[in-house]
């Protein structure tokens, strides 16, 4: 069979001594700084990026697949147990499993966090390796009007699935967009918003933007109210769940696998809806839907396996089309350009060691981090005292290393200071970053297939309409909008992101 | 001050799409246009700027008539004071100090960012973080940076 063939060729680049060894770092260092309150898997992924660049291309892309998957696991430790979610996607388990935590239950609230993502996790890696190919097949029939349309989709869903106020959403949206324009037009070679400086040639470096306004930025957030943190680290003392525990684990685990491998696919943020979504499912499915809030299991069960489901099956769109799904797959796609990859459907046929080599890695990340991190709790938990005010000046100095590293350019360094207040002060105007970043990354993308499908209709922009599977993208994505600007969703729209925030 | 209601963060927000819309569009003017058919490279950064405009303008518009449900609140004055100067002290100073230098003071700018950071302690964390990631970086990777530059006299 195909199928096999083609993991054992994956397991067998996965697996070779290096490789498992920039998992494990990556995995490693992913927990170590997801642990950390206050910086999510994006702000880790973006401080990290730089140092994967010297790596093989192969091995690099595992290390930040295996930094990704480390962060959103170590996020979820620490909203446990200080009830301060690094990412949003864990904003849910932040509900249930703190309130276990101080009931006494900490210990199995994490062991159940584990197992249920590990589960999750090697299921959704499978349905990858099972729908990236045959998806493949259908992206090499895309046009540039197809791509065009889809990016706008992605786009849009990233607008839904932003906190707050739609307009402000689109609004970043666009200025990402913009700030992607900067750099050298590729078809007429004139320079664009560069003031002049040839530094800024070959556009705003990816790292710098995504360091500033996702990591500096967080850092000036948290520095805004310095408080003692409540960690409950006295009363973990029985880590594995007993066998009823086990019984009551089981249903939310499936449901939640179920409900994040599909939603995980959509272009946007899947995890984070995915997370909600089992949440909500879970509740109405209860027999004392009372529970919830108060430290029920299957709150915990339940949105960690979406969660991590959605964040494995959000490759689909990254290997298979070459649109990042979320703000780290879009991170994601900076690091395979910056490697010299360009994504998209070409990447299994021209590269299948590299595409089915990060799709085993995942499977090998999903097991290491829980036999690793089963017994590591301890130290993790030891981490969570170490005070902030130590902490930053320490990424403050890997941020700066790190952007260095790429270009050795010192403007990125002036890019990362400014793209830092610029985050912050957006942050303060309440508009999310992520939709930002995403159309930084597919603003050339964007343009350059507006361009091309334009002049292969001859000027004609009816072209995106009478294509049927870019007239269908236009309009799911119009839908999308439609959707979030009607009266009751949006209500929904805000309780559902209330109740994070609580 | 008006008794009517108005969201203020709304209408910074506005603000500033609009400030950055504009700025982007007066930056693309000596930008050829080109047809539609063929676009030149000033075409879709204009469309953005236009949108990108509306959409403050809509959002401005939008801020009065509503209270604000969420003021700005505090700024991390300090924060900003010392944490956006690290990367900038950096990049202006690892080509000439070198890189051992120039991290050593990098940290000892960004831990001044925290009021509960001594002084004491913001110097052994600067030292111990300057002679880790110049094992890690300089050392374990083979980063190729200068560790002492030609600032110094050595």
């Amino acid at each position: 069979m195909d199928l096999l063939s083609n993991l054992a060729l994956g397991f067998g680049v996965a697996s070779s001594l290096a490789n498992l060894a920039f998992c494990l770092i990556g995995v490693l260092l992913g927990t170590l700084i997801g642990v950390l309150p206050g910086i999510g898997a994006t702000a880790t992924i973006a401080m990290l990026l730089p140092i994967t660049f010297q790596l093989e291309p192969v091995s690099s892309l595992i290390m930040l697949a295996g930094i990704y998957y480390g962060a959103q696991y170590g996020g979820s430790t620490t909203a446990i147990l200080i009830n301060m979610p690094g990412e949003s996607s864990s904003a849910v388990t932040a509900i249930d499993g703190y309130q276990m935590a101080r009931n006494g239950r900490a210990g199995t609230a994490l062991a159940t966090a584990a197992l249920g993502s590990f589960f999750a996790g090697s299921v959704a890696t499978f349905l990858v390796a099972i729908f990236a190919p045959p998806l493949t097949t259908i992206a090499l029939k895309f046009g540039a009007a197809e791509y065009f349309s889809l990016m706008v989709m992605g786009l849009m869903m990233s607008v839904a699935l932003a906190h707050g106020s739609v307009l402000k959403a689109l609004a970043m949206v666009v200025l990402g967009l913009l700030l992607g324009m900067v750099g050298t037009d590729v078809y007429t070679g004139a320079p664009r918003f560069t003031m002049g400086m040839n530094q800024f040639a070959d556009g705003l470096n990816f790292v710098a933007v995504a360091v500033g306004v996702f990591g500096i930025a967080e850092i000036l957030r948290n520095l805004e109210d310095e408080h003692d943190r409540q960690v409950m680290t006295k009363n973990i003392t029985r880590l594995f769940p007993n066998r009823d525990e086990f019984r009551q684990m089981i249903g939310p685990v499936l449901r939640g696998t179920g409900v994040g491998s599909v939603l995980g696919i959509l272009p946007g943020g899947g995890a984070i809806l995915a997370a909600f979504a089992s949440y909500t499912v879970e509740k109405k499915l209860s027999k004392n839907p009372e529970e919830f809030g108060k430290g029920a299991l299957a709150g915990v069960a339940g949105p960690e396996s979406a969660n991590n489901a959605g964040a494995q099956t959000s490759f689909i769109p990254l290997l298979t089309l070459g649109i990042p799904a979320n703000p780290v797959m879009a991170l994601m796609i900076g690091a395979m350009i910056i490697q010299g990859i360009v994504p998209g459907p070409n990447v299994v046929t021209e590269q299948p060691a590299l595409f089915w080599g990060i799709i085993a890695s995942m499977w090998i990340g999903n097991l290491m981090l829980v036999v690793l991190n089963l017994p590591l709790i301890g130290l993790w938990v030891k981490l969570l005292t170490v005070p902030y005010y130590v902490l930053f000046p320490i990424i403050m100095a890997m941020c700066s290393i790190g952007v260095y590293s790429v270009n050795s350019n010192p403007y990125d360094l002036f890019a990362v200071a400014f793209f830092g207040l610029l985050g912050y002060v957006l942050s303060k105007l309440r508009c999310e970053p992520a939709p930002l970043l995403l159309g930084f990354v597919l603003g050339p993308l964007l343009e350059e297939n507006l361009r091309r499908a334009m002049i292969l209709s001859r000027g004609d922009p009816t072209t995106f309409v009478t294509r049927p599977i870019s007239a269908t993208l236009l309009l799911l994505s119009l839908a999308i909008l439609v959707l979030v600007f009607l009266p009751q969703i949006r209500k929904r729209r805000d309780e559902v992101f209330t109740e994070s925030d609580a | 001050m008006s008794t009517k209601p108005k969201d203020g963060t709304d209408i910074a927000a506005g603000l500033l799409f609009m400030a950055i819309a504009a700025f982007f569009a007066w930056q693309g003017l000596g930008l050829e246009m080109g047809t539609s058919i063929r676009m030149g490279p000033g075409y879709f950064p204009m469309v953005l700027s236009a949108i990108l405009f509306l959409l403050g303008a809509v959002i401005l518009f939008k801020a009065f008539g509503r209270p604000d449900d969420e003021p700005i609140g505090r700024f991390a004055w300090r924060g900003i004071l010392f944490i956006l100067p690290a990367p900038i002290f950096f990049g202006l100073t690892v080509r000439g100090l070198g890189f051992v230098p120039a991290l050593f003071f990098t940290t000892l700018i960004a831990s001044q960012a925290s009021v509960r950071m001594r002084p004491l302690p913001a110097l052994i964390l600067a030292i111990a973080v300057t002679i880790m990631s110049t094992l890690i970086f300089s050392y374990g990777l083979g980063l190729p940076f200068r560790r002492f530059g030609p600032w110094l006299p050595l």
